[in-house]
């Protein structure tokens, strides 16, 4: 009898169409493939190099720079400073903007994304015309108007736009009052901190004295006082003593020039402008979504059990909203931050601009310069997003 | 009365019914509306008139700009000076007049400006068969935007010398024409790549996974600026030194790696978004991954992401800007070079300039993302029920 059926355990593929032995070829080839092109570019990046006589290595950085930046937070000089210091100079200003940047773009895009939903008609128009447009042209035709168009328009030194409080405003940037430390003015920050510290102990057992008894603390108050009050009596009694711990120091106008003050160049004053400005219409559009992502019986809730509109928004709505809001946010500060790059269109002295820019053209250093510049900005987006994938975490909703 | 079980004392229920409450004056009509919307209470009315203050700053001044104190004709800057014309000049649309052509083509020869101009009819033609959702054999349109159109597009603007048509070098290309090649092509070079690299993100195949992954964030993670630097500065040293590329080509290639990337996450999203059971749909007719993915899971999951897909091209079509920054001549770059022109240096001329560009980007952008709006709706009209 001839046997007909088939043999025992699995069926005999060949091994063409085993889905593991060709996943494993598909792999090495892919890594083959990898591999082929990283040793073409690396060889042929040596071989030009090597024609071109540019010596490879991190060594150019201890070599002086020779070149002036216009706005340098650490000391910085041409004839001294190195390439190395460049680079921090620039690393410094592009995280300057960005923190900055940041903390207008929010403010000014939660406004404008609660504006959009307000009831009051005229509101809500205005904003969404803010958004559409701002959102609808490239940033950097936005920088350029400011900086070209805007600023440059401004008048002369000699009759600045003066604003209240000593600001004043010209082609050369914008000028405000400076503040200046004095030596035991280290006694105000101390005291900022000892009074952040009591408050979120005083917060603590606020929870706990609630969570026990019911009864309610005023958090918000006491805290506020101790922040803000702490810091305003150590200052107070500072004076008293006689030892003022900062004096600010005015911008005078002179017969040609503003003297004195902190002087923000209109390249600065330009980006931080436009990006927020930009970056403000995409978050404000976050937010908005985020507020619509909460179902409305969630109000409806919050108010039928007696919450009014104030608390339903800060302890209903806003929790649920944030976990929606976070990582889109995150994303828009990351854009922001890399956006700063677009400095180096109007000359503002950020990363990209000194080191990507002047110092490449300098020492020819290519690889290492991009290699350094990219790492950069790849780390500020791994750490951004690593720290608020935590918070998120922390708000994010928890389910079995 | 009946005696019931005694339970707590409701003191915060009201004992007495409210005494009902007039009726609205005015329930309809304009003044009704404004009373709801505009002057519900003393903190609406006062955003009420924060935004017409807002309004009143903004508007007329716009207005008087652009429209009313404009200079629509002439010839050269005595046009647009006030001290020539003895009022106050708006914008200089004059300037905008003369130089279109330049704006439009750069230095493009004038004699071969008709390429241009079919090349402009063919991406037209192209991007309306894709985006009318009701078109007639879609397949054979993206077969014609993603193949044939290319090929065609680069043998009309670089030159075919074969067919008689001169070569013209990138150098001499400029304007919207370049801005709207590098989108074109990040374009139709980012949606292929990105689909492959959001399967590669999803493959079983650890390897495949880990390379998909590492190249998408890496991308995800730069500013697209030290990309066109390093498109610009490296790449001519990544290759054999005998052979150069075209200083169009490098922020080309740039440009569509970086939004091939962001692309690839969209599809990622859009893959997501399908149920395991049509893949096991799919492999259970006997389908192979490559069938199953081609016939079932893309079509679905491309036609969830189109919205997604349309704002990408938002975001790349004004990044195209940035290409300026690397000294292509692109619109932008041809507007900074107009602007110096001396036979047209008056005060209005730069602001009319930047407010011509940002019309035209405007338009651009604003006009696709009203199309991803309307794909959105429509494609939600089959959830609604």
């Amino acid at each position: 009898m001839p046997n007909t059926s088939p043999a025992s355990g699995p069926p005999r593929v060949s091994p063409l169409n085993d889905p593991k032995v060709r996943g494993a070829a598909y792999q090495i080839l892919l890594l083959l493939g990898i591999g082929l092109v990283a040793w073409m570019a690396i060889s042929n990046a040596a071989e030009n190099l090597r024609n071109a006589r540019i010596a490879s290595g991190f060594g150019f950085l201890g070599n002086t720079a020779g070149f002036d930046v216009s706005q340098a937070l650490v000391p910085f000089a041409a004839a001294t400073s190195t390439y190395g210091a460049a680079f921090v100079v620039g690393l410094l200003n592009t995280l300057l903007v960005a923190v900055i940047g940041i903390a207008v773009a929010t403010v000014l895009g939660f406004l404008i994304g609660v504006a959009r939903l307000s009831p009051n008609w005229m509101l809500a128009k205005l904003a969404t015309v803010y958004v559409e447009v701002v959102r609808n042209i490239p940033l950097l035709l936005q920088l350029l108007f400011w900086y070209v168009a805007v600023l440059a328009a401004l008048p002369g030194a000699r009759d600045s736009l003066a604003f209240p409080g000593s600001v004043f405003l010209n082609q050369r940037g914008l000028y405000v009052p400076k503040p200046i430390l004095a030596a035991d003015a280290w006694a105000i920050p101390a005291a900022f901190g000892i009074g952040v510290a009591a408050a979120l102990a005083y917060r603590f057992r606020a929870r706990r004295e609630q969570a026990r008894t019911g009864r309610q603390a005023p958090v918000g108050l006491v805290g506020l006082a101790l922040v803000l009050g702490l810091p305003l009596l150590a200052w107070a009694g500072l004076a008293l003593a006689g030892l003022s711990p900062v004096t600010v120091e005015l911008p005078v106008k002179g017969t040609f020039n503003l003297r004195g003050g902190l002087q923000l160049f209109p390249e600065f004053v330009a980006l931080v402008l436009g990006l927020s400005i930009y970056t403000a219409a995409f978050i404000a559009e976050v937010v908005r979504s985020g507020i619509q992502a909460v179902a409305k019986g969630q109000t409806e809730a919050a108010r039928a059990l007696g919450l009014r509109p104030g608390p339903t928004l800060r302890l209903v709505v806003i929790p649920q909203a944030m976990r929606v809001i976070v990582p889109p946010l995150t994303s828009q500060y990351l854009n922001l931050t890399k956006n700063s790059s677009l400095a180096v269109a109007i000359g503002y002295p950020d990363l990209v601009q000194v080191f990507m820019g002047t110092v490449l053209n300098q020492t020819g250093q290519a690889v290492e310069v991009v290699a350094i510049t990219m790492a950069v900005y790849l780390t500020i987006s791994l750490v951004t997003a690593t720290g608020m994938n935590l918070y998120n975490r922390r708000v994010a909703l928890i389910e079995r | 009365m009946t005696a019931g079980p005694q339970t707590l004392p409701l003191s915060y229920i009201r004992r007495e019914p409210i005494p009902p409450a007039p009726a609205p004056a005015l329930v309809s009509g304009p003044l009704a509306w404004a009373r709801a919307n505009l002057f519900s209470s003393p903190v609406n009315t006062a955003l009420t008139l924060l935004a017409l203050v807002i309004v009143v700053l903004v508007v007329p001044p716009l207005l008087r700009f652009l429209v009313l104190d404009a200079v629509f004709t002439g010839e050269n800057r005595d046009a647009c000076r006030p001290e020539v014309l003895g009022r106050p000049v708006g914008a200089c649309w004059a300037f905008v007049a003369q130089k279109i052509n330049y704006f439009v083509y750069g230095s493009y020869p004038i004699e071969a400006r008709w390429r241009v101009n079919v090349f402009f009819a063919m991406a037209a033609l192209g991007v309306g068969w894709l985006l009318w959702l009701d078109a007639p054999r879609r397949d054979l349109g993206a077969a014609y935007f993603f193949v044939v159109f290319p090929l065609a597009a680069y043998a009309l603007l670089s030159g075919f010398p074969l067919v008689g048509i001169e070569t013209v070098p990138t150098s001499l290309w400029g304007g919207m024409l370049v801005t709207i090649v590098v989108s074109l092509v990040g374009i139709v070079a980012s949606l292929p790549l990105g689909i492959l690299l959001a399967l590669g993100r999803r493959s079983r195949l650890p390897i495949v996974r880990l390379a998909c992954v590492i190249f998408i964030e890496f991308w995800r993670g730069v500013p697209l600026i030290t990309v066109l630097f390093m498109a610009n500065v490296m790449l001519p040293l990544f290759l054999p030194g005998d052979i150069t590329v075209d200083r169009l080509l490098r922020p080309l290639i740039g440009v569509a790696l970086f939004s091939a990337a962001y692309m690839a996450e969209v599809v990622r999203g859009g893959l997501q978004a399908i149920p395991k059971g049509q893949t096991e749909g799919a492999n259970s007719l006997g389908l192979s991954y490559w069938q199953g993915m081609r016939l079932v899971i893309l079509p679905q999951a491309l036609r969830i992401v189109i919205p997604g897909i349309v704002n990408s091209f938002i975001a790349l079509f004004k990044d195209t800007t940035l290409v300026s920054i690397v000294g292509i001549f692109d619109f932008i770059r041809t507007i900074e070079s107009a602007r110096i022109d001396p036979n047209w240096a008056a005060p209005t001329v730069v602001t009319t300039g930047y407010a011509f560009a940002a019309l035209f980007y405007f338009v651009f952008c604003f006009g696709m993302s009203r199309y991803a709006l309307f794909v959105e709706r429509r494609l939600a009209a089959g959830q609604t029920r």
